[in-house]
């Protein structure tokens, strides 16, 4: 039963074999990859069902014994990850099909993607800090190829910069991994709990903590370090960038949780750094992501925007606070997925990314509009919808702790992401369009066959459906949010699933 | 090139060479070797080939595009990686041994066949870059 963890990662790894075989025949590849993708939402829906009615499951893989083995351990954050990594893969697998030129899957997107969220799941569902960091480098070296697919000069601009910095933050990794390893003697997460409290030389694991956090800092867009992220996710094409924004930032967030939850615990210091880091990384964001001009780079910056939220929500480390950062990645997820899919589609309505010269959206297409207004104001965080219930609970971590500053902070951030919000909806759907000639966009959206034009429509729809539950099934995602922070706060039964004492 | 010598030379070394990266491939379980290794010396005799007739001779003797290499050695490391899970039930990636040794190639294990995957792999990869930049050269 327990060999069931490893069925998220095998089967986008059969998938991306699978479709290696018909390298080069788009129709096939076409199919096979939305097939899979739906068989995939429904094994990673059954992985978390099972998990969540059976508790936790940890696997060794090569039934060499943990610590000395790779631990493959399935508990509620990862299993949330991997069912939410599945139902992004599914809508974005749908949209490529439907709208990605039929070069760039012939030299192979649709197995490059498969083998991405192979890697995705991997990080999610590993105990092992080595393993985990080769996880990530089968997520970079996958999305090195697919921002680069196509050959533009502009992608290979982003990817310029995208590639260094995360080279950089991955040698930082590295390097961390490497004393971690040189301090304790192993790299299991559980065995390195208990092993890492027993070392005297505190200032060592204190840098080796700072690594960590620069390593994954890099890769989640933090403050100081974002800067690569607005430069590199506007220029592949939008089906890309969904899954980048879905996903890529938010397994190093991910990790971040991880590890300064399980390895390192949390001490003073540190928490003060993610509160302050936090609160400037949504003022960056935020500021941002009001003088872009550029839509896709406008929710570029929301995204770092939001990061912020999480990383406060890991700063207060209270019962609240981390269950409401743990709400909020689940519903950042989804809405930032389906924000850059709605921006693809604005982009295959209009043939223009400037803010300055669309609009008109509402007035041509009401329904499709009205979509869209769904997840425009779920990332606003209206009250029935998605976004507003994980910000009570961390305003009410922050009031908890008496840390009205960082209070203040989430508050600011919803205003400005109102503000934002409030802007592309003006500029974009009210105003009156001003695009002129037509630039080389292959096929505009009008113009496309309506079995074609509902299939574009039918991942943001799903999406959309999602967020809906999200915002009105709040019940259900809080219950699950506070038993991870249950997880997060007592690691002892994690420890105690992967070492079995 | 155009050398007799080369030629002479290749056309000898090229079996040689795939059996010397079989016997690396063989003996990589517990000494230096393995599927990684092999796979490039066999990709080296392929490419020194090359080298002697010209890229179409080497790819009349492949029979098939090298990239299919890749899909074949990574379902057969899948499956090796499945057999103790279909078998006995133990975790993903459990080696699983025959009882008794096979003369010339030693132990049977699921091990085996993982390697023998990575090194189809390598080969695959390898030629499949080098043919593709050579045929931008010609």
């Amino acid at each position: 039963m327990t060999q069931l963890i490893f069925l998220p990662i095998l089967f986008q790894a059969c998938i991306a074999v699978l479709l290696l075989f018909f390298f080069g025949k788009v129709k096939i590849q076409k199919i096979i990859s939305i097939a899979g993708s739906a068989l995939n939402l429904a094994v990673a829906g059954g992985v978390f069902y099972v998990v969540r009615l059976e508790g936790s499951m940890a696997v060794q893989a090569g039934n060499w014994q943990a610590p000395f083995g790779i631990t493959f351990v399935a508990d509620t954050l990862a299993v949330t990850m991997v069912l939410l990594t599945a139902i992004v893969g599914f809508a974005v697998s749908i949209f490529s099909a439907y709208t990605l030129s039929g070069n760039r899957i012939r030299f192979g997107y649709f197995p490059v993607f498969h083998f991405l969220m192979m890697g995705l799941c991997g990080s999610f569902l590993t105990g092992d800090l080595f393993n985990m960091y080769v996880w990530f480098e089968i997520t970079i070296i996958t999305s090195f190829v697919l921002l680069t697919l196509g050959n533009e000069k502009e992608q290979l601009e982003g990817a310029v910069k995208y590639f260094a910095m995360n080279m950089l933050a991955s040698l930082i990794f590295l390097t961390a991994l490497g004393i971690l390893y040189g301090l304790t003697g192993t790299l299991n997460m559980a065995d390195l709990s208990g092993k890492l409290m027993a070392i005297e030389n505190r200032g060592l694991v204190n840098v080796c903590a700072l690594f960590f956090f620069f390593g994954f800092g890099i890769k989640a867009a933090l403050f100081p370090m974002y800067f690569w992220l607005p430069d590199s996710y506007h220029t592949p094409p939008t089906a890309v960038t969904a899954v980048f924004a879905g996903l890529l930032t938010k397994v190093a967030v991910y990790a971040l949780i991880r590890v300064f939850s399980l390895v390192f615990i949390p001490e003073a210091f540190f928490n003060n750094l993610f509160l302050i880091v936090g609160a400037f990384t949504i003022l960056s964001g935020g500021i941002g992501s009001l003088v872009q001009n550029n839509i896709r780079k406008v929710f570029s910056y929301l995204i770092i925007c939001h990061i912020g939220y999480m990383i406060i929500g890991l700063g207060l480390f209270t019962q609240a606070a981390l269950a409401g950062m743990m709400f909020y990645l689940i519903h950042d997820i989804i809405i930032k997925t389906n924000l850059f899919l709605m921006s693809g589609m604005i982009i295959k309505i209009k043939g223009s990314t400037d803010i300055r010269q669309l609009g008109d959206i509402y007035n041509d297409h009401p329904r499709i509009a009205l979509l869209f207004a769904i997840s425009l104001f779920s990332v606003i965080g209206i009250p029935p919808l998605s976004g507003f219930w994980p910000k009570i609970s961390l305003i009410w971590g922050g009031i908890e702790k008496s840390d009205y500053l960082s209070v203040g902070f989430i508050l600011f951030g919803s205003f400005i992401t109102l503000m934002a919000v409030a802007r592309i909806w003006s500029k974009v759907f009210w105003k009156s369009s001003t695009v002129t000639a037509p630039p080389n966009a292959p096929l505009f959206f009008d113009q496309l066959s309506k079995r074609r034009r509902f299939w574009i429509l039918f991942p943001v729809g799903f999406l959309s459906v999602v967020t809906l539950y999200i915002g009105f099934g709040a019940d259900n995602i809080h219950l699950i949010a506070s038993r991870i922070a249950e997880d997060l706060i007592n690691v002892d039964a994690y420890i105690e699933l992967v070492l079995g004492k | 090139m155009n050398s007799v010598i080369l030629r002479t030379a290749a056309s000898f070394l090229l079996p040689l060479l795939i059996m010397f990266s079989v016997f690396i491939l063989l003996r990589g379980h517990y000494l230096p070797g393995g599927g990684f290794v092999g796979g490039l010396v066999a990709a080296v005799g392929f490419v020194l080939h090359m080298f002697a007739n010209g890229l179409d001779e080497t790819r009349r003797l492949l029979m098939i595009h090298p990239g299919y290499l890749l899909p074949c050695g990574l379902s057969l490391a899948l499956l090796s990686g499945f057999t103790p899970v279909l078998i006995t039930g133990e975790p993903f990636m459990t080696g699983v041994w025959l009882d008794d040794p096979v003369p010339v190639i030693g132990s049977i294990g699921t091990a085996l066949f993982f390697d023998l995957g990575v090194y189809l792999v390598v080969v695959g990869v390898s030629l499949t870059i080098l043919f593709t930049i050579s045929e931008e050269v010609k």
